[in-house]
């Protein structure tokens, strides 16, 4: 045979493992840690990580990796997103039917809509609970300012997601819950009413107009919220998200406290030193990132390889995520009301369970409940870290000295304060049940709450001035927040019933 | 000023200033250019008069509910005169109770004029117009509001 032939059998026999090669640039499972190293940046989808991660960014009490599960949870709506979308017909004619199809005829399909919603749901949950992470760690301190406002970002666009979702069904459910929204979005007009502005200056109809379509929720509006469903807001969002973890990685990982020349870290079950100076250590690009103090001349030594340390604790985390939402989705299957009916409201027509706290304030008013109070809230998160800008106590579960007693005091303190205004609101109603005639305005001004949002602001007035300190009024504010958040949710959830009128658990409610 | 001073803004900067300007304001128009498009210059929807049938089928002191059409029309002695049933709060619609209307969603409460009496509702429920078609059908336009307390005499 000529030379050439047996070039090109030799080459068809190795085939498979040049395939391999070509792919894996760095062959086999990598021995060397400059093979691990090689492992990290040669690849595009670690390459976001860097070689070497700080032991202590790896103790799972740290941040119990739920960042990475709001991310694991925001892989699996991608994936059954998809799915669901070669079955969907975003038409208010075949929605409803294309869902029923998918809930009882298409195989597998029931699951893998659960699936959507459970991982949606968990991704609303972990998102929050990250926030709280961050913020309880003091992890958005300089140089993270930037980072924790991509966050307030991925925060907003996670809740976008799962409201323009919710019509896509297009059963009652969907439809009144849209409703209301978009009546939501239109309320800027009850101040504007009651400052007799409408007929000028009209932001509410606009922002409407512009969610709708139309004046109704029909066909304009489906088509609005799929668009921005299934395209306009994912594509935000991953593009956040990377920015997100870019920052992440260009702000020195996670946040953690300096290291003590000479004091000891916890590892693998064995306690060792953290700091030997190499001087001959040399240092490539990929360890160059921002921190407090250059890397030069300090050893590497309380950190540990990204592969495969960090790798296998992001895998876990996933993989837990995945196995969470399979079990969610085995027992507790997506609702699906009747076809949209624009005639019989449902009743009560309930929010899913993240928006309930905001239609507890909106059956307060409209206005101050629906828009004024989370853009409050969402602008005040967001302000955080440029007014709270002494460092200190990064990366540590309470950090600042004195910040356990303040969290505490203040969960009584939003506690007692937030079922206090419930227990009044219940029992004796508000302004126009005592006042029938009184004006609209006072009713947007004072209800219970903007009074809860006041209660709360003094408290962290009231703990700047006793502590002398930013932060623990922040912790004060942060924390009043989250309990109000959590009580008004549950209670929205347990305890409201039809027509709005409190009950004590569910199964007191009429038959109707 | 003499003409060998340097001078305030050099002839550079001020070429990259105005460039920059141009190329922000240009960027900007395009954007709300873009932003015009999703604002609908119609309003799409199904036309709100409504033939409710000849005025003698109704008798005087008598309601009758039109839930497709989410209103209750009246007719007292002084005539005719219709009332939205959709919520001024977040636009459900309301249940006729014993006393006057109740909201599910929200807890609103109101009248039988359909006066706010509880809840946060902003206003009362609008009263629409009631008129007469050519064909002799009492008609009501669901996009027109009147006055409370006005009648229709047929």
């Amino acid at each position: 045979m000529e030379k050439a032939t047996h070039e090109f059998l030799a080459n068809l026999k190795s085939l498979p493992v040049n395939i391999k090669n070509a792919w894996f640039r760095t062959g086999n499972a990598p021995e060397s840690e400059r093979e691990e190293s090689q492992a990290t940046f040669n690849n595009l989808f670690l390459h976001i990580h860097s070689v070497r991660v700080h032991v202590r960014t790896l103790k799972p009490t740290l941040t119990f990796g739920l960042g990475m599960m709001a991310a694991s949870n925001f892989l699996l709506t991608v994936i059954t997103g998809v799915l669901l979308m070669v079955y969907y017909k975003p038409s208010t004619d075949l929605a409803y039917q294309s869902i029923k199809d998918i809930h009882f005829t298409v195989s597998t399909g029931l699951f893998i809509r659960n699936i959507h919603r459970w991982s949606a749901q968990l991704m609303v949950l972990t998102v929050i609970l990250h926030m709280a992470r961050v913020f309880f760690t003091a992890s958005y301190k300089r140089s993270r300012e930037f980072n924790w406002l991509i966050g307030m970002g991925l925060l907003i666009l996670t809740m976008a997601l799962s409201f323009t979702g919710y019509l896509l069904p297009w059963d009652q459910l969907a439809y009144w819950a849209i409703t209301i929204g978009s009546n939501i979005a239109n309320s800027p007009r009850e101040l504007t009413d009651a400052l007799g502005l409408t007929h000028f200056f009209d932001p509410g109809g606009l922002q409407k107009r512009l969610l709708l379509g139309a004046n109704y929720v029909g066909q304009d509006a489906l088509t609005r919220f799929y668009v921005l469903h299934i395209f306009v807001l994912p594509v935000l969002l991953v593009i956040l998200l990377g920015v997100h973890f870019w920052r992440i990685r260009k702000d020195g990982g996670l946040a953690r406290p300096e290291d003590e020349p000479g004091g000891l870290a916890e590892w693998g079950g064995e306690r060792r030193e953290v700091f030997q100076p190499l001087a001959t250590k040399t240092y490539g690009l990929m360890a160059l990132v921002r921190g407090k103090k250059p890397a030069v001349n300090r050893g590497p030594e309380n950190t540990v390889m990204s592969w495969p340390h960090l790798f296998w604790a992001e895998l876990a985390v996933f993989m837990l995520t995945v196995a969470a939402t399979m079990v969610l989705s085995f027992y507790s299957n997506a609702p699906l009301k009747e076809m949209a009916n624009a005639a019989i409201p449902e009743n009560p027509a309930k929010a899913p369970w993240y928006f309930l706290g905001i239609q507890e304030l909106v059956s307060y008013s409209a206005f101050t409940g629906g828009l004024l109070i989370p853009v409050i809230v969402i602008v005040g998160l967001g302000l955080i870290p440029f007014l709270d800008r002494q460092l200190g106590g990064e990366g540590v579960w309470f950090g600042t000295r004195g910040e356990k007693p303040v969290f505490w005091q203040s969960l009584i303190f939003a506690t007692v304060a937030t079922v206090g205004m419930l227990v009044l609101t219940v029992n004796f109603g508000w302004l126009r049940n005592w006042f029938p005639t009184i004006h609209q305005l006072w009713i947007i001004a004072i209800n219970p709450g903007s009074l809860l949002v006041l209660i709360f602001a003094l408290w962290s007035i009231s703990i700047l001035r006793r502590k002398n300190s930013i932060r623990l009024s922040a912790v004060a504010l942060f924390t009043c927040y989250l309990v109000g958040f959590a009580l008004l949710t549950y209670f929205a959830t347990v305890h409201r019933g039809p027509n709005w009128h409190f009950y004590w658990w569910p199964s007191q409610w009429p038959v109707h | 000023m003499s003409r060998l001073d340097p001078p305030v803004l050099k002839r550079r900067s001020f070429l990259t200033l105005a460039s920059l300007s141009a190329f922000f304001t240009a960027l900007g128009t395009a954007a709300a250019g873009m932003l015009r498009l999703p604002n609908p210059a119609v309003l799409p929807g199904p036309v709100r008069r409504f033939k409710l049938g000849p005025p003698e089928q109704f008798s005087v002191g008598t309601e009758t509910a039109f839930s497709d059409q989410n209103l209750v029309l009246f007719r007292d002695e002084e005539g005719f005169y219709a009332i939205s049933s959709t919520c001024t709060h977040l636009g459900c619609t309301v249940a006729r109770t014993q006393d006057g209307f109740a909201c599910p969603c929200h807890g609103s409460k109101f009248d039988a004029k359909g006066h706010v009496v509880g809840g946060p509702a902003p206003r009362a429920l609008p009263w629409l117009e009631v008129g007469l078609a050519a064909n002799g059908d009492l008609i009501v336009n669901a996009d027109n509001e009147v006055q409370d307390g006005t009648r229709y005499r047929a």
